[in-house]
């Protein structure tokens, strides 16, 4: 029940923003910030209540659980679940969401209604996907949040919105399709050994069949993940979206859709496709690898500060993307610990960028410099966050890649000193970051105000968070391998392919 | 089939009317509308007229389910009426209702004298129903020349405007080729097997070492030709765009969705009762037909600036994602080809419903000649600037169907789509199925054209003098809008309902 609630508070909200709107201009965003707050007092409750719950190695992992029958014709229900996993991913969605809320305060001035209609409406997505258990409500939600981030970014963007918006949607639709094809595929394949025609998660898991069906059935998984992780030759949609969209676009589309790639990875890629994807993980890790070093050294070559921090996406995903496709504890915890710091750390960026731009109408880093003198707090804050992207210790990037790399490790020690050169590669795009835009003299005369307390406010709260993250890991590092851990055959089969 | 004991006679003829009460009202009410247009010539009332008479046969519509133990569907050899016809029976009589409901205003209302349209329009419903009840050759080809008789007459019907007339007369040209195409096929299997009804054809061919001959297998092509025109598939759409943009904007949606809704049903009931798709080449021919369809008709909507262009080509389109349901003949197909016809009617009944409610429509003389307020419909690309900040609840209409073509969830095109899908899966079917999933994307692209230009911010000071008079939509237009929309929403929600209603009508046919 609580999970139905937390997809309907945000659905509902986003249609009350929108009609207070109509009624009281201004209120959408109070409405927004409202509802957004309400989904964090829910989630962060419901992870103090499962705290216990999930120590118990016993419990099997799963918080909570709904289920209702939606089409019976087809064996589809409504089925909603939760585990760690999920839980941690709900949480950052619901967190992000106030972000996003509270970075759109004054940038948003035309529309508000229907801007934080389609704002919820997206995190409603999000959430739907990290909670669904349901093959076609999966891909349900999966495609019902591209619409309103299509809004988001085609309205509210910047220059070049109408190309990056529809390349967005297009790229993420049409791999979505391949995925549609091949959870029916897998659908029938089960429905022709078993009889029985359904859609549920639990019941698809350990379906028999053919490497090779199995092999393309997970090929039509794998690709609409990669699309929205993104893996790299699948990443061109990135940067432009990230770049186009508001502020608050990019601080969704960065800390909660591309971790539903990740996330579909997780869920769904290796455990239902064991055999396939471990003998996929040397191509997929190989992919994660150049992603991991492709996206730093792209980063570097960037003069847009949003550009920028959308390659570093790349980057990160791709420790992501190897420490899933590694499948062991370390690597597995790893990986979402890089989900979850990720989100905080380059949502922060992409904050810093939206007030930036909001204050001097540009992303161009060559027209900046100097601006350590003129908004002290902000480039301590951009510098503390640039740090954090390249992984220092005692941020939670730096856990997320450093277990990333002893897992894969075990896997693999050439990808593994690949992907560490990386390293290197991050240290070099992070202090350019911060080289070009804060230090050295203001030369373009800038004059503008500090951050506000709101932004202030918001900004503090996700260093504290990346802070507490690199500190104290070990929350969400409870949550992550008991998921992992509990189909363990998988993980068996994993290593004896891998071994060959 | 069953011929009735004798005693029973005059109570099966009696049955039978019943049965066919569906038909009979609606043929009763085109010669009630005329007559009360004889006598007292007003609009108002013939509409009122023509929309009870709708009401009425698409209530008739239940009547012979309460008696269905006793009485056979079956009434002579030329039509029946089991639960498939009378699903698409219905669904023509609803389209119809909106489509009337669209026309009143667009061709003038009150002040105009359009009343032979809703003639028409009842004759043209008719045909349709007459195509998805026959069981004869003999029945469709009565079905199909009324229906094609009337649409020409509809399209024609503004006659002293330029574009209309072009448009009628392609269509007249077309329907007459096509139904010489479609007798000469069936002169061809006639000649072969010596039948005319489907369900004999069927029985020969089922008998072993008995399969089309030469003469058969041309006659079938020749058949599936005929209809491939009239459904516009590739290679045989060429006149789709045309008369879709020449035809008054209603009559658009209701060539759109009855004369190829009915043209499909029937096809499907064909192919199924005459086991023609035994016959591999044509399956064949008609995957490839499926194939080619999908990829030209999404890839020339990219090049449309013309948005009824562009819905043409997306509707050229979407008969082949209905072809790749089509193409897996078996209960699930039907199923798949009856929601997402559905789906589609729904959905082209919208779109063209918002363009006809941003036209300006014709208007009459006082010598009875109609000219148009404005020269053309509101169908340029550009006429939809900014539409979403002046009339938002169009704009939102118009985009929740075009999200519903795409096949986005939360519409009845998302679960159009993979009712499709899963048909095509399930009959391995890995061709189309790849098609139709390129397709779509590519279709993404010129869907997204349109809701971004209507998102795009319209700079007043530039439209405000070009912009023509605006219509205001009357209050049966909006009604029938946000009916639709709520109708696309609520059954791409939760389609279980209409499923059930579905799985009801595929027991008749296999």
């Amino acid at each position: 029940m609580i999970l139905t609630a937390l997809i309907f508070i945000l659905a509902a909200g986003g249609l009350l923003s929108w009609m207070a709107d109509r009624w009281h201009p201004g209120a959408a965003k109070w409405v927004a910030l409202a509802t957004a707050g309400i989904e964090l007092v829910l989630t962060i409750w419901l992870w103090l209540q499962s705290a216990s719950a999930m120590a118990l190695p016993a419990h099997g992992g799963w918080l909570a659980e709904t289920r209702a029958e939606w089409i019976p014709r087809f064996g589809v229900s409504f089925h909603l679940a939760m585990d760690g996993i999920s839980l941690i991913l709900v949480v950052l969605t619901a967190f992000l969401g106030i972000v996003s809320v509270a970075c759109s305060w004054t940038e948003i001035q035309t529309r508000a209604g229907f801007f934080y209609f389609n704002l919820l409406w997206t995190l409603a997505g999000a959430i739907g996907v990290f909670l669904a258990l349901d093959l076609f409500l999966f891909f349900f939600f999966w495609e019902l949040m591209l619409v309103p981030m299509y809004f988001l970014i085609a309205i509210w963007g910047h220059e070049n919105r109408l190309y990056a918006s529809i390349k967005f949607f297009i790229f993420a639709q049409g791999s979505g399709l391949f995925m549609l094809v091949a959870i029916i595929v897998l659908v029938f394949v089960h429905y022709r050994s078993t009889g029985v025609l359904t859609f549920d998660y639990f019941e698809l898991l350990n379906t028999a069949m053919s490497p090779s069906t199995e092999l393309w059935i997970m090929l039509g998984f794998f690709i609409a993940f990669a699309v929205k992780a993104p893996i790299v030759p699948f990443h061109t949609w990135l940067p432009d979206a990230h770049t186009e969209a508001p502020t608050a676009g990019s601080v969704i589309l960065a800390g909660v859709l591309l971790k539903t790639g990740t996330y579909g990875l997780l869920r769904f890629v290796v455990p239902l496709f064991p055999e396939a994807a471990g003998y996929f993980a040397p191509v997929a890790m190989a992919l994660g690898a150049t992603g991991v070093v492709y996206g730093a050294v792209l980063a570097f070559a960037q003069t847009d500060f949003k550009r920028l921090v959308a390659y570093t996406s790349v980057s990160h995903l791709g420790f992501a993307v190897l420490g899933i496709f590694a499948w062991n504890p370390w690597s597995l915890g790893g990986a979402v610990m890089q989900m979850i710091a990720h989100g905080i750390s380059t949502g922060a960026l992409f904050v810093i960028a939206g007030i930036l731009q909001e204050r001097t109408h540009t992303r161009d880093m060559r027209r900046f410099e100097g601006l350590w003198s003129v908004m002290p707090r902000l480039a301590a804050m951009g510098l503390f966050f640039a740090i954090a992207a390249l992984g220092l210790p005692g941020m939670g990037n730096f856990v997320g890649e450093f277990l990333v790399l002893m897992g894969l490790y075990r896997a693999s020690s050439v990808l593994a000193s690949v992907a560490a050169v990386a390293f290197v590669a991050s240290v070099v795009y992070a202090l350019a970051l911060v080289q070009k835009t804060f230090h050295g003299e203001n030369t373009h005369g800038w004059q503008l105000h500090d951050l506000s307390p709101r932004e202030m406010a918001t900004l503090c709260s996700m260093a504290a968070i990346t802070l507490w993250l690199g500190l104290y890991p070990q929350p969400v590092l409870n949550a992550a391998p008991n998921t992992a851990n509990s189909p363990p055959a998988i993980a068996v089969t994993r290593h004896e392919v891998n071994v060959e | 089939m069953n011929p009735m004991p004798s005693a029973l006679h005059s109570d099966s003829l009696h049955f039978d009317l019943v049965t066919l009460s569906p038909l009979i009202l609606l043929a009763a009410a085109a010669v009630v509308v005329m007559l009360a247009a004889a006598f007292y010539r007003h609009p108002r009332p013939v509409m009122i007229l023509t929309l009870a008479g709708l009401v009425l046969s698409f209530a008739a519509l239940f009547l012979p389910h309460g008696i269905a133990g006793i009485a056979s569907p079956q009434v002579t050899a030329l039509l029946v009426l089991d639960h498939y016809a009378l699903f698409f029976i219905g669904l023509i009589v609803a389209a119809t209702f909106v489509v009337a409901v669209l026309c009143y205003r667009y061709f003038g209302g009150d002040e105009s004298r359009h009343e032979a349209l809703y003639i028409l329009l009842l004759l043209a419903a008719l045909g349709g129903g007459v195509i998805v009840a026959s069981s004869h050759f003999a029945s469709l080809l009565l079905g199909l020349e009324l229906l094609s008789i009337s649409l020409f007459a509809l399209i024609a019907y503004p006659r002293f405007t330029e574009r209309p007339l072009e448009a009628g007369i392609k269509y007249l040209i077309l329907a007459g080729f096509s139904s010489g195409l479609l007798l000469f096929g069936m002169a061809l299997v006639y000649a072969q097997l010596g039948t005319m009804q489907f369900v004999k054809i069927g029985t020969m061919l089922a008998a072993p070492d008995r399969a089309l001959e030469l003469y058969g297998l041309a006659g079938l092509a020749l058949i599936v030709t005929g209809v491939g025109f009239k459904l516009a598939l590739v290679p045989f759409h060429m006149w789709t765009p045309d008369v879709y943009e020449g035809a008054p904007a209603p009559i658009t949606a209701f060539i759109a969705t009855v004369s190829k809704g009915a043209m499909l049903a029937l096809l499907l009931r064909y192919f199924l009762m005459a086991g023609a798709h035994q016959s591999q080449p044509i399956t064949l021919a008609l995957s490839l037909v499926a194939v080619t369809t999908i990829l030209v008709g999404n890839l020339l909507a990219l090049l449309q600036d013309n948005i009824k262009r562009i819905l043409a080509y997306s509707s050229i389109a979407q008969l082949g994602y209905l072809l790749v349901g089509f193409l897996a003949f078996d209960p699930l197909a039907i199923e798949a080809v009856a929601y997402f016809l559905t789906a589609y009617f729904v959905t082209m009944l919208g779109a063209f419903g918002v363009v006809t409610v941003l036209s300006g429509g014709f208007n009459n003389g006082s010598e009875g000649e109609s000219h148009r307020v404005t020269e053309r419909d509101s169908d340029r690309l550009a006429d939809y600037a900014g539409l979403f900040w002046h009339r938002p609840w169009l704009a939102g209409v118009f985009t929740a169907m075009l999200l519903s073509l795409a096949g986005i969830p939360l519409t009845m095109g998302f679960i159009g789509k993979f009712y499709i899908l899963t048909a095509g899966v399930e009959a391995s079917l890995w061709i189309p199925v790849i098609a139709l999933v390129v397709g779509s994307t590519i279709g993404l692209f010129y869907y997204l054209r349109i809701i971004a230009v209507m998102c795009a911010p319209s700079s007043q000071a530039i439209t405000e003098p070009t912009m023509r008079p605006v219509a205001s939509p009357s209050l049966g237009e909006s009604v029938t809008l946000a009916a639709l929309t709520l109708l696309l929403i609520w059954l791409g929600v939760f389609p279980a309902q209409l499923i059930d209603v579905l799985e009801g009508t595929v027991v008749d046919l296999t």
